[in-house]
Order: structure tokens, then sequence, then C-alpha cells
């Protein structure tokens, strides 16, 4: 009893999101020596809301990574998702029924790549570039090009309204997260995600319905970078036609150094959101210690490759013997 | 004659483990030896060593005569030695020409590859191995016995005079095989020497020349094959002796009168069609044929793993199978040939790999999987299926291949399943383990279950069947009842209406 209880406390020491924890609140403190603002309520708030839209993406983009794929047009996905609700609440439809609405597109958008990638067997990057073209187009033409302004304040409500002083957005996010990263973790039916990403064709012949796996896996990353986008458009009270732009790549780099792979079978919920929290802090960081902005992309870039070499290493330690090729 | 190849008190060490030990022999100038001994016993790394890609501890490699400090595999190539892995280095999406001379094209002075002499040059080299096959043919179009043999051509045009040979066989049909042996008896008569790996004592005895026993990293013997049978080889390669090598009949085993499990007209665009069979309870029944016969096709078409017509029968009535889910939840277990590629989660532990079939089991009435549940069920099977293994958490692509298709049939057989076919039980595993997997099958068989057995080794199914179907060309040619049993019964079958063309 003893002897297991100490080896699941190493495992949980050893594991990706405690390290990543661990770092995060070791930098924090050393930061906060050189800048005490750091640890201010309202800096850390001002970080958390910041990560919100990040945040609910990589729920679904990590569980999208684990099951062996990708969703590059998350970030139009979102912006787009943020027109339409505006349009349709600035043409007087009830706030509900337009977010609804926008959601859908946002699942409908999710569900084509799934389709195309999944049933057809198209390749999952070039499928979603291609439709983040596409949505943008569209979303361009619907917008004629302009950001879209005069939400009613209901609508803006959503994501400025705070509760105890902290923002809606951000329960919404810790709401998602908590509740994903468990499902992920236990649920039998969510399982088959690892299994579908660690080997597909094992998967098939094992019964498990892989394209069936992966259509849905799209269809709900759809719908998070659907909700990031009415929860953005909200908060900042005007649908902007120029955001996410980088967004899909900035989620799955904080999803790899949250422990996904690109190669599939492996990523949580919860290290994807610490990956993307750490990234911000990172930056916060480097602002509050007037570091030259430019450095920060390195400082990303450099993290990113320390992330998949750690991983390389230990997949090396851990095999026997040598390989020959 | 001249003595090609002394190695001297070769030991290799590894941390925790010494995979070769004092280990001294030589080999002769049209020589076949073979090395033998269950895996793990130091097989590999004796034949790495002897082609450069491990350097040994201590202990010498003399090659015609002369030491030889080997630094790479390149280098002992240079030195006329060659190894044929298992893993095939052919470059699919080239040509043979391409494949055969790759990185050694003849060139002009500006360095452009000279075409005409490159495809020429492997026109002649194939025709010498009785190989009608157009140099620009693209490599993946081959079948693997050919690419095999491409291998091999290749070594021999780099003037390789002692070539390596890991379980050429482990995955050619019986044609391809004769194939191989006779191109590598015509090189032994010109002089070529040859270190040969298998699992497949019957081919050691027809190829071999001498056998070389290991066991543990040592040596354990050393034989002309006249002077030796193949029981004593097993002995000599298990350290104890294995009575019956496919298992023991279990007492209770009664065949029943129909067929529990019926496949009707079942078939599938360019890869079989109008199969019909039929295996009653408590029956193991193989299927055998050459390689391209469809067999796996046929089996994955029963699962229903690509689009096919045909109808299943279980216990007589019809069986709706239309996917892969349909066929697990019909009790249809089919248990794949290439256990690495999509049998098991080689990233996975042990525990996680026997989890995907048990899912629904394993979990409480909110579908939340139980941790401790899992890992009981797992524990349980380890222990069943004898799996030797440190913990339950290990890591499945570190555990031998023995214990990984052990962990493959635990998997399947986890599920209770009424039909069990399996694709290749024993392919690449040694001695011990194949002994107990036959068991297993019998035991299966015992419990009233219908049991497939798919497989290329003939004696395999000699050895276990009851009845043997046979396809050849994509369909049933016919079958063969335990009291006509003979190799040459169900080669005959097998070879009907097949003319294997390149």
């Amino acid at each position: 009893m003893n002897h297991s209880f100490s080896k699941k406390l190493v495992s949980i020491f050893t594991s990706r999101e405690f390290i990543l924890a661990a770092l995060l609140v070791v930098a924090s403190v050393i930061v906060s020596f050189f800048s005490p603002v750091f640890l201010s309520s309202a800096n850390i708030l001002s970080v958390i809301i910041a990560i919100t839209v990040n945040g609910v993406i990589a729920v679904g983009m990590v569980m999208l990574l684990a099951c062996g794929e990708m969703d590059l047009s998350v970030g139009k996905n979102m912006a787009f998702t943020g027109v339409i609700v505006a349009k349709l609440i600035v043409s007087g439809v009830p706030v509900a029924v337009a977010i609804v609405l926008s959601l859908l597109v946002a699942v409908f958008i999710g569900a084509f790549n799934g389709f195309f990638v999944s049933k057809i067997g198209l390749n999952a990057f070039i499928t979603t570039l291609g439709m983040s073209c596409c949505i943008e187009g569209v979303m361009l033409v619907m917008a004629n090009g302009r950001s879209i302004t005069g939400l009613s304040e209901s609508f803006k409500m959503l994501g400025q309204g705070k509760l105890a002083g902290i923002q809606y957005p951000i329960f919404v996010m810790i709401l998602l997260v908590v509740v994903a990263d468990l499902l992920l973790r236990n649920s039998r039916q969510l399982r088959k995600i690892y299994f579908a990403g660690s080997n597909a064709k094992a998967a098939k012949l094992n019964g498990i319905s892989v394209t069936r796996v992966k259509l849905y896996t799209f269809v709900f990353t759809g719908f998070c970078a659907g909700l990031a986008g009415v929860m953005f458009a909200s908060r900042l009270g005007s649908a902007s036609v120029t955001v996410g732009g980088s967004t899909a790549l900035d989620v799955i780099t904080a999803c790899i150094i949250g422990g996904a792979s690109l190669n599939g079978g492996k990523g949580t919920v919860l290290g994807a959101v610490l990956g993307a929290l750490f990234l911000a802090v990172l930056s916060t960081a480097l602002n509050l210690l007037s570091v030259n902005i430019y450095w920060q992309n390195f400082a990303t870039g450099a993290i990113l490759i320390l992330a998949i070499l750690l991983d390389a290493l230990s997949e090396k330690r851990k095999s026997v013997g040598k390989a020959v090729l | 004659m001249a003595e090609r190849l002394r190695v001297e008190h070769l030991m290799k060490k590894y941390p925790g483990v010494v995979a070769v030990n004092d280990v001294s022999f030589s080999l002769n100038d049209g020589e076949v030896l073979a090395l033998l001994g269950e895996n793990g016993a130091g097989k590999s790394t004796l034949s790495k060593m002897i082609c450069g890609v491990e350097k040994p501890n201590s202990g010498c490699i003399f090659l015609c005569g002369e030491e030889a400090h080997l630094n790479s595999a390149l280098d002992a190539m240079n030195r006329g030695v060659a190894m044929v892995h298992q893993e095939l280095s052919m470059v699919g999406e080239m040509s043979v020409a391409e494949n055969v001379f790759i990185n050694r094209q003849p060139v002009d002075f500006l360095g452009n590859i000279r075409w005409k002499e490159l495809f020429e040059n492997t026109r002649n080299l194939l025709k010498s191995f009785q190989l009608d096959i157009d140099p620009h043919t693209l490599v993946k179009r081959l079948p693997v016995g050919v690419q095999q043999l491409l291998e091999i051509i290749r070594a021999v045009s780099m003037g390789c005079k002692l070539i390596i040979l890991d379980e050429p066989t482990s995955s050619l049909a019986d044609d391809q095989i004769q194939l191989m042996f006779a191109n590598i008896r015509r090189l032994r008569e010109q002089g070529y020497s040859f270190i040969y790996i298998t699992h497949k004592l019957d081919e050691v005895m027809t190829i071999a020349d001498r056998v070389i026993v290991m066991r543990d990293g040592c040596m354990v013997g050393e034989k002309s094959v006249n002077n030796i049978t193949v029981n004593e080889i097993i002995t000599l390669m298990v350290g104890r002796e294995i009575k019956q090598l496919f298992g023991e009949e279990p007492a209770d085993r009664t065949i029943s009168e129909d067929y529990a499990f019926e496949v009707r007209d079942l078939s599938a665009k360019e890869l079989y069609h109008d199969v019909n069979f039929g295996v009653h309870g408590g029956e193991i029944v193989g299927i055998a044929g050459l390689i391209g016969a469809g067999r796996t096709e046929m089996a994955l078409g029963i699962i229903h793993a690509h689009k096919r017509t045909g109808t299943i029968l279980k216990n007589g009535k019809v069986c709706r199978i239309d996917s892969t889910t349909d066929a697990v939840k019909n009790g249809i277990a089919y248990v794949t040939e290439d256990r690495k590629g999509n049998g098991l989660y080689l990233d996975y532990s042990i525990s996680q790999n026997l989890l995907v079939m048990q899912l629904e089991a394993l979990s409480n009435g909110l579908g939340m999987l139980k941790k401790s549940k899992i890992n009981a069920y797992a524990t349980k099977q380890v222990e069943d299926f004898r799996i030797s293994t440190p913990s339950i958490h290990q890591t499945l692509g570190n555990l031998s291949g023995g214990n990984q298709q052990k962990c493959l049939l635990a998997t399947w057989m986890g599920i209770e399943p009424d039909i069990f076919i399996i694709d290749e039980p024993t392919r690449g595993i040694d001695v011990g383990a194949k002994a107990e997997i036959y068991q297993m099958l019998k035991n299966l068989a015992e419990k009233g279950k219908a049991v497939v057995v798919i497989s290329s080794e003939l004696p395999e199914l000699l050895g276990i069947c009851d009845r043997i179907v046979v396809m050849s060309g994509g369909t049933v040619t016919g079958e063969v009842k335990k009291e006509a049993f003979s190799e040459n019964a169900v080669m005959d079958l097998a070879m009907r209406a097949n003319r294997t063309s390149y």
C-alpha cells in the first residue's frame, strides 16, 4: 500500500502538468522580486483573461492532437463566429438565439473539417488550412472587411461582467477545462481518442470507429473555437475580422508544451491550458522586466523546442537497446 | 576450404545484462551456418558485432584470417560482410535498379547517373538470380520474397562474400522460400558463406550445413546438421525438453455437429471472391495458401474492415456485420498477423493495451473508467497468459516478441469471443512461447469455440488443426481432413489455378 502510494506520488511529481505548474510558481516568485506588480491580483487576472480564448480552443485542440489530427482553421473559425454573432445582434436577433446560431456555424465548420479528414481521408493540415482561407474569405465579404461595432449592452455584459471581481469568461474557461480534463482522463468514450491516435489501424481492428471518434473531435474543436469567438466578441464589445491569424499555431504550441504530440496518442487538457498559461506568464514577465518585445518570440520558440527535446530524450531513455537505424 | 570468418571469445555487455558471453566459432567458404536460439539468446547482438553495427567489449573477429576492427556497417561491407535485416531497407517508391545500386550508381565524369548502364547491370544480376523482373519496376510492386532477394543481390553486387540473413523467410510463402533456397544453394556453390538466423527448424535441416545454438548469451552447442535432430535442437535452445510442441490435446474436447460459424459467398473486388467455409464448435480449422492467396484479406473481410459482400452465419443464424465494431459485438475476434503495425499500442502500457477491448466492463455506471478494476483485470490477464514483465505498467514496446504476442492474445481472449480467428499466431516468437500459444488455442477449442488459424507455416497447421481449408487466387480451392493431412495434399490445392506473376 505504502509502496504503491509512493509510486503514485512519483508519477504525479514527474507528470508534465506538475512540472509546468511548479515552473509557473517558481517563475512567478522570481519575477515578483524584480517587479512586485507581477503577483498583484489585477495582473494575475489580466494574464488569465488574456488566455481565455486560447485556453478554450486548446481544450478541443489537445483532443484533436491526441487522436492524431489538428485543426489550423480554429483562429478564423473563432473570428467568423464573432462576426456572425455580432451581425445577428446588430440586426436585432435576441442574444441567446444569436449565440446558439453562431455556435452552430462553428460546429458546422468543425464537422466539415472532420468529414473531409476522417471520412474521405484528406490530410488534416492541408484541409484545415484551406478551410481557414475559405472562412476568412466569406467573413471578409460578410463584414465588408470592417469590424462590427454597436453591440447590445446585454451581450457585452457576458464578456465584461464580473462575479466577485472576476470576469465571466474566466469562469467559463475554468469550468470547461475542469470538466473536459476529468472526462478525457476517465471517460471510457473519450479514451477511444487516445487509442485512435496511438494506432489507428489497431483501434479499427479492436472495434473502435476511428472515423467517428475523429469526426466528433473535430466537431467539438469547432465548438470550442466558436465559444472562444463569442466570448472574445462580447469582451471586446465588437467583432474584428483581423483576429485569429496566429491562434492555431499558438494553441498547438501550448498543447505541445503541455505534453501533447503531433504523432497523436498523448496530451491532457490540463497540460494544454497550463502550457498556454506558461506562455502568457512568460510574455508578461518579459514585458514587466522591460525585455525587448522581439525577444518574446525567441523565448516562445526556444521553449517549444525544449519541450519536444525533453520528450525525445525521455523516450530514448525509456526504450531498450540501441536503434540500428 | 578457406576460412571466411572466425570469432574468438566475443563478449558484449549492456547495462545489467551480458548479451553475448565468450562466443567462439568459425565459418568456411561455401558454408551455411544456422544461428539458433530463443529471443533474447544473443543471436542478433552477435550478428550485429560481425556486421559492424555493434562493437564487442572483448574478443576478436577475423575475416579471411586477418583480424578486423569493424567500425560501422559500411566498414564491414567494404570487407565483404553484409547483413540482411528482417525489416527490409528497400525504398518502395524507387525502381529495382536504383535500389540495388543505391548510392553506387554508375556515373559519368559530371556525376550524372548513366541510366542505361545502371539498368543493364541490374538486368544481368537479376538474370543470374533467375528473376524475370524489369529493372524499372518499382520495388513496392514486388512481393516481399523478391524484395528480400534484392537485398541479397545488393550484397552480392557489392562484393560481399559473407551474408548474414536474419529471419529471411519469416514473411514468405513456400514458393518464395524455395526461390530463396535455390539462390542460397547456388551462391554457396560459388563459395559464398551464410549465417542464417531463424526460428524455423525444418528450414535449418534443409538449408544449413552446421548449426550453433545460443542460450542466455552463451553458445550451448555446435553440430553438423547430419548429427542432430530437430528435437535435440529445441532442447538445446530452451534448456528443457518440450514434450508437446503443439500442445496437449484437452480431454474434453468435442466437435459439434453443426457449424458454429460459417462464411458464405464472401467477395471483395480484386481481393478475394466467393469464399465459402464453415467451422464447427470446438474445432480448429487452418487456412493455408501462398502469399497473395487472399487469406488475410478474407479474414479482414469477415470482420468488415473493408467493403465486401457475402453472409456470415453464427450458429446457423445470419449475423449482420457492417463494421469492425459489429464484429466485436458479435463475439468475432480477429487477431492480426502484424502485431506491431496494427495489433498493439506500443507506446502504451500493458494495462492500457488490455483496456482497449474492455472499456465498458472496466467502467462504472456513469461511463467513467475505474483504475482499480483496470489494474485488477490487467494483473489477472498477465498471470493467466504468463506474460513475463516486471509490472502491468510496463510499456509494451519494451516486451519481447513472444510476450507482445501473448499480450495481444490476452487482449482478444479477454472478450471471450465465440469465433476466434488468428493470423500467423507464432510469427517471430520463440519455441517456448509457441508451445504455450498452441496450448491456449487448444484450450479455447475445448470450451466449444470455433477457432480459425491462418498460417504460412505448414507444419504448424498440420500440427494443431482438425481440418485445413486451402485458398488460392482469392478463393477456396479445397480442404484437407485430418486423416489426409500431408504437406503435398495442401500444397497441391494451394498451387491450383495459381500462377505467381510479377
